[in-house]
């Protein structure tokens, strides 16, 4: 594979994964035209899934890939390592990323003043570069540069949207992103403090002779809850709803498919492969804790999202309710339990995508973004309506779509631990949902079209067909689930088994 | 009929063509004729690889099955036919055939809106009720029951007014909140313990090592769970999705939805839990009681209705629980007959309905009060409802008195008293709430002013067609029932 001037670029995709997009920003920022700020941004990231899938495929034939950034080596340079688990989530973002790339132009176009078009391309491909950093870098501390990219990129995002509250939401988020990114880099200190490595792997070998130690829980807890602030689990998820519902359309599909993943991905990485699961959830009381919460996201949110009027906020309640199912699958702490709550990072990523893509055409061709506006939608824009439609029943978890998939992993998970409450409550806030996404069918089907509603504009080709896509690949996981579920059971195989014992080579 | 298939492909058949049909019938919406010519090529079609291809290779003995194709985790979408399956499969695929008929009679008579989306869905929901036929294990079976409801929902609120909104909402809310609530965790509790969800002759669960009482709850979750087959308290949806057409409430809610119900109540009681097993752990008991009290109830809320669809549907609930009362019988006999009460009802209640749609059509009569001296202006409509509601008593020459002769056996078999005192009451019921319209269309003079009740003949055409074909089928089943008896008595053989 080597070409001319002897670089062999597989061995440096690692490397390309993240410098593409931050190259790509700087030439957006420097054009600052929309319309070829836009070709940079699509053309970088149809490059990422590209990166990503060879990456993820090296690592299920070769296993984990080890990179040193700049040949220093590892544990005093920076080291990149890929394995099966943050692969998969490469490939996940930078599909998504692609995606709604290909889907935005004139999405943008309609909602984002042309002199600020240039801007929201570089900072959609900054955020990009974090959220793809922060997946794929071994070094605490890296992690943390990389999660400062993205959230100010997110920052910018979410303040370019067209309503005034859209800065509201902006500083909301800001203020409490900056708190959950201080919690974090104190935890990593304390752990620095103790094991002298910044290196993610490095310190999973130390950390087993010194991990009685009172710092060493202190880090555990900084990082769990700066981490709990980032990914938005409940109570910590105030920023989410405003952030969601006043962002630019394209912008809220990107970030709802993908922010809260990537947070949740470094969580189960410091939870599992770093501190291991005997001592994270040494306590008794961690288990219990942590699954109370995710219940209690599970539920309250979903109470909430049923009475929502704005349709953005409604399903942003929804995605704080889902994030609650993927760290009670963490928290169930057997392998049928992480393979569902990774399998569902995966699977809500495309379904919470696929909504907001079908909510951006509505706010395209309507400008409708209240629910009750939303009258008569079912019969102006049947096509947009439908994929929406699919995308909330596997929401719901009808089988055959990929909801189900993922709802079956954690109610086997929880049903091997024998923990029945959970059952129930799983299956009482796939019923909630029932509520939330029925409510819309009724709106859009059964009532009168408003005036609003009655004339849509007609739909760019290309956010109809990429709204279309998210549908049928949501389809198309309900029942082919050796990406969204076979990877998923390998990488949750790999993460139960730890680092500490020189594992995850 | 069919040569060179094998049995999976011909599965897959039966299974697309529906679907393909769907497809056809949305691209011909323009030209109604067209369109009713592929809803009418369609069923047929779908009849001759379920009813004259597969039925006597499963009659013959084969048990024609698919390659299972793995969906996630050792879960396989998986098909199976076997005699329970067959029949219901039978049933569905042959009455499509004659509902088609009816429906373009009614649609067109009462120039009901939106027919091209209504027949797309029509044709969806005969998949989904052929795959939950076909089902080879319980993960399939959910994935098709849920495709049904959801296809029938927008049947349900064909009408997309006010109305039919809030009976949308039962009936979407019921049947998704129970299955997903209920009918879910059995089946992943079955999975865990039993380690396979495949429906196996003799059951899985009786090396699962579950307590009496784990195992009446699991019952339980599976019984509520299972909201189609309408046990009470789970019956409100049916009543509530009367505000469907008629062609609607006669497929789907005669045959289609509720016989999915009660069918998959009988697969899981024969296939999952194993008639032996439950019978020796007595974890059915309370089940007796529960189907017994729904018939009973549901009967005396029948007699209630003046509405004719109203009392049709309630007497739906009713016979209904008669399937599953004899299910929970646990002996042959009534085993047998649970299993010919689901074509015996089917084909009876569908006539019923279709008199109902007839009487709305020709004269949009729809209570019972109106319907003074009906029968001599639509001697063919109420002739066939006639024969309709012997059968529902149980009486003969009908084919529900087949199907009642064998739980009644089944009862005595297995000494189960209840069961015996609660089929006797509820045929008592049955009559006081059936033969009075009889006697009213036939015996009582029609109303002197003619503006309330306008001058009318019969029915549609295709309408009197549809009804006079299930009528006669109600007789033949007693004269010819070697089909479902046979269909019937190799389930229980079956090694």
């Amino acid at each position: 594979m080597s070409v001319e001037g002897g670089i062999n670029w597989v061995e440096h995709l690692p490397a390309l994964q993240v410098a593409m997009p931050m190259l790509g920003a700087v030439a957006c920022a420097l054009v600052r035209n929309g319309g070829i700020s836009w070709l940079i941004t699509l053309a970088v990231s149809w490059a990422m899934p590209v990166c990503a899938l060879l990456m993820l495929h090296e690592v299920v034939a070769h296993g984990t890939i080890s990179y040193a950034m700049g040949s220093w080596a590892p544990p005093v340079g920076i080291e990149y390592r890929v394995d099966e688990a943050n692969a998969f989530l490469l490939v996940l973002v930078s599909i998504i990323a692609a995606l709604v790339a290909s889907y935005m132009p004139r999405s943008v176009a309609d909602e984002i003043a042309p002199e600020r078009r240039g801007w929201f391309y570089t900072m959609y491909l900054m955020a990009l570069c974090g959220l793809l950093g922060m997946t794929i870098t071994g070094d605490a501390f890296n992690i943390f540069v990389f999660m400062e990219v993205s959230s100010l990129a997110m920052y910018v995002l979410i303040g370019l949207g067209r309503d005034r509250r859209a800065l509201v939401a902006a500083f909301q988020y800001l203020v409490i992103g900056t708190i959950g990114a201080t919690f974090y880099v104190v935890g990593v200190g304390l752990v620095f403090t103790m094991t002298g490595s910044l290196n993610l792997y490095d310190i999973a070998q130390i950390l087993p002779e010194i991990e009685n130690q009172r710092p060493v829980y202190a880090g555990l807890a900084f990082i769990g809850v700066g981490m709990s602030l980032k990914l938005a689990l409940f109570p910590l998820h105030l920023w989410l709803p405003n952030a969601y519902a006043f962002a630019p359309s394209a912008a809220t599909a990107f970030l709802a498919g993908t922010a809260t993943k990537v947070a949740i991905y470094v969580l189960i990485r410091f939870l599992y492969s770093i501190f291991g699961v005997e001592f994270a959830f040494g306590s008794p009381a961690t288990q219990p804790t942590v699954l109370l919460l995710a219940c209690l996201g599970m539920l309250v949110p979903s109470v909430v999202a049923v009475f929502q009027v704005n349709v953005k906020r409604m399903l942003a309640y929804s995605s704080v309710s889902q994030v609650g199912y993927m760290i009670l699958g963490i928290a169930l702490l057997n392998a049928t339990g992480l393979t569902g709550g990774i399998a569902h990072m995966f699977n809500h990523a495309i379904i919470k995508c696929c909504l907001f893509l079908a909510v951006g055409c509505v706010v395209y061709s309507t400008g409708i973004q209240r629910i009750e506006q939303m009258a008569g939608l079912g019969r102006t824009m049947p096509l947009t309506m439908a994929a929406f439609v699919i995308a909330g029943l596997a929401l719901i978890g009808v089988p055959g779509t990929a909801g189900f998939v993922s709802k079956w992993y954690l109610i086997q998970g929880a049903a091997e631990q024998g923990m029945w409450w959970l059952v129930v409550v799983i299956v009482v806030s796939s019923m909630l949902a029932i509520f939330y996404i029925g409510r819309i069918v009724e709106v859009a089907w059964f009532r009168e079209p408003s005036d609003a509603a009655d004339n849509p504009r007609s739909l760019p080709f290309e956010m109809q067909m990429i709204t279309w896509t998210m549908a049928a690949a949501i389809l198309y996981f309900g029942l082919q689930t050796e990406i969204s579920a076979g990877v998923p059971a390998r990488a949750a195989e790999m993460l139960l088994q730890g680092w500490a014992i020189g594992g995850g080579q | 009929m069919i040569g060179g298939l094998s049995g999976a492909e011909l599965i897959w058949l039966a299974l697309a063509l529906p679907m393909i049909g769907a497809l056809g019938i949305a691209a011909t919406g323009r030209a109604r004729n067209l369109r009713e010519a592929v809803t009418l090529i369609t069923a047929g079609a779908t009849f001759c690889v379920v009813v004259l291809t597969l039925l006597p290779m499963v009659l013959a003995g084969e048990r024609p099955a698919t390659t299972p194709i793995e969906a996630f985790g050792g879960i396989e979408l998986a098909f199976t036919i076997e005699p329970l399956g067959m029949l219901f499969g039978t049933v569905a695929s042959t009455l499509w055939i004659v509902n088609s008929i009816y429906s373009i009679g009614y649609m067109r008579g009462n120039r009901e809106p939106r027919q091209t989306p209504f027949y797309v869905c029509f044709a969806v929901a005969i998949s989904g009720a052929l795959g939950i036929a076909f089902a080879g294990n319980l993960f399939t079976l959910f994935l098709f029951y849920e495709v049904l409801t959801i296809s029938t929902y927008p049947l349900v609120t064909h009408k997309a007014n006010d109305d039919a909104k809030a009976s949308g909402r039962i009936y979407l809310i019921l049947l998704m909140a129970t299955s997903m609530t209920l009918l879910l965790p059995a089946i992943i509790w079955t999975q865990v313990a039993a380690g396979t969800v495949d429906f196996v002759a003799g059951g899985i669960l009786a090396g699962a090592g579950l307590s009496t009482g784990a195992l009446g709850l699991m019952l339980a979750l599976y019984i509520f769970g299972i909201g189609k087959a309408a046990v009470m308290p789970v019956h409100f949806w049916l009543p509530a999705a009367m505000v469907a057409p008629t062609p609607v409430s006669a497929l789907l809610h005669a045959v289609a939805v509720v016989k999915a119900g009660v069918f998959t109540v009988v697969k899981v009681i024969v296939y999952i839990f194993g008639v032996d097993y439950l019978a020796t752990s007595g974890a059915a008991e309370w089940l007796t009681w529960m189907a017994g009290f729904t018939v009973l109830c549901a009967s005396a809320i029948a007699l209630c209705q003046d509405n004719l669809k109203k009392r049709l549907a309630f007497s739906t609930i009713s016979q209904l629980s008669y399937v599953v009362l004899a299910a929970a019988i646990l002996s042959p006999l009534s085993m047998i007959g649970a299993a010919m009460h689901i074509a015996a009802h089917a084909v009876s209640k569908i006539t019923l309905f279709f008199a109902a749609g007839s009487i709305y059509t020709a004269a949009h009569l729809t209570e019972i009060s109106q319907l003074n001296g009906i029968g001599r202006r639509m001697p063919w409509t109420m002739g066939a409802f006639t024969i309709g509601a012997l059968s529902m008593i149980g009486l003969p020459p009908t084919a529900g008195f087949l199907s009642k002769w064998f739980m009644l056996g089944g009862a005595w078999q297995a000494e189960n008293f209840v069961a015996m005192v609660v089929i006797t009451l509820s045929t008592a019921l049955n009559a006081m709430y059936f033969l009075p319209i009889i006697y009213r269309a036939f015996w009582l003079p029609p109303p002197a002013d003619d503006r309330e009740f306008p001058a009318h003949g019969e029915g549609p055409l295709p309408v009197v067609l549809a009804l006079t074909i299930t009528a006669f089928g109600t007789i033949a089943l007693f004269f010819w029932p070697e089909i479902p008896f046979s269909l019937s008595t190799l389930m229980m053989e079956a090694p």
